[in-house]
């Protein structure tokens, strides 16, 4: 039951995702490429390339693609909803409680350690995407190299970034 | 109310590239300098409760920015105004997409965008890296949790729960041995 399937892959991330939208794209990656193998990992890479390119948060970008390559727009629907749906839990349940105690270190330690595993993760994201379908020219190489240049030290805008990316392929695909 | 809120974040949904954090400061001008619906403390409350906690951040802060205004229904229909843009942006363009996904100058295309996205990716984790000020104590967690997800097939959400159980562990000891010297003393 695909519908069940996408429920429970986007609660789960919904619940679990801590750290913002790139944490959030390791967790996605080990059901949809790994466990369920919905799309390959370079579909995957693909995928993330238009949800960063488009308006809204990625994750949600993210888990509505997903959901409408699977199942289409009831699909999408499931899966946005199911992404969202711990956030609403939690504050409806947990939330007062989690407050007055915020300076306790029964929640301030548990957030302190969090912070390296999800450099970790989001690490380990990247790692996995390196595979020959998407790394395997020296081309390729060198796209990615740019990329983390231009990103973390000139602060180059990431949609500029694939844009260019794009006319680079497209151009070394005339020539 | 709760459709004066859904509009708004509507609106920020629509036009803000970049994920959650980039919609900080539009959230800001919009509820709190336009519409003065919060004040500047209010808002940085909502915003650090939003970042904490697990979920979209996007969709957390507008719950609770939209909860702090106008209750349950202002937060449910905040989180739909967040929501719904990229619902029907995708939409439209998966429908587009799968049906030009195999002409080989979109795959040309996107076998230059492949290795950028790679790197955009690698940026924030390095940069993550750098803010969770590793000690000797801890810089083994971030290879170990690479090490795990990579090459171990371990799945990221029982790291999560190892780093809450984790975390846990380490505030009840140290709880113990502020008691211990208290007692002390």
């Amino acid at each position: 039951m695909i519908y069940l399937q996408l429920f429970w892959v986007f609660f789960k991330i919904g619940l679990f995702g801590f750290g913002g939208g790139y944490s959030m794209i390791s967790l996605i990656r080990t059901d949809v490429v790994d466990a369920y193998g919905w799309m390959s990992a370079g579909e995957y890479a693909d995928l993330l390339a238009i949800s960063q390119m488009t308006p809204g948060p990625i994750s949600i970008n993210t888990a509505t693609f997903v959901g409408y390559s699977q199942a289409g727009l009831a699909g999408a629907i499931v899966a946005t909803a199911s992404l969202c749906l711990p956030s609403v839990m939690i504050m409806a349940l947990v939330i007062r409680v989690l407050f007055k105690h915020r300076t306790s270190p029964y929640v301030l330690e548990p957030m302190r350690i969090m912070v390296p595993v999800v450099a970790g993760l989001i690490i380990a994201a990247a790692v996995l995407m390196c595979d020959a379908d998407s790394l395997g020219s020296v081309l390729s190489f060198a796209i990615l190299a740019v990329t983390i240049v231009a990103n973390m030290f000139f602060k180059v805008n990431p949609i500029l970034l694939i844009i260019a990316s794009g006319l680079v392929g497209y151009i070394s695909g005339i020539v | 109310m709760a459709l004066r809120l859904f509009w708004e974040f509507l609106k920020i949904g629509s036009f803000t590239f970049g994920g959650g954090y980039a919609m900080i400061s539009m959230v800001k001008r919009a509820l709190v300098e336009r519409h003065h619906w919060m004040n500047d403390n209010e808002f940085v409350e909502c915003i650090t409760l939003a970042q904490s906690l697990p979920g979209v951040f996007a969709v957390n802060m507008a719950l609770y920015t939209g909860y702090k205004i106008s209750g349950r229904l202002g937060g449910a229909f905040a989180m739909l105004g967040a929501a719904l843009p990229s619902l029907v942006i995708i939409v439209v363009i998966a429908a587009f997409f799968n049906r030009v996904n195999e002409n080989p100058t979109v795959r040309d295309v996107f076998r230059g965008i492949r290795p950028c996205v790679i790197g955009l990716i690698l940026v924030p984790g390095l940069s993550m890296l750098r803010k969770s000020k590793l000690t000797l104590r801890t810089f083994w967690i971030p290879i170990a949790t690479c090490v795990a997800i990579c090459l171990l097939g371990v799945s990221p959400v029982y790291l999560i729960i190892a780093a809450i159980v984790a975390g846990l562990v380490v505030a009840r000891v140290a709880i113990g041995r502020t008691r211990k010297n208290t007692r002390k003393q």
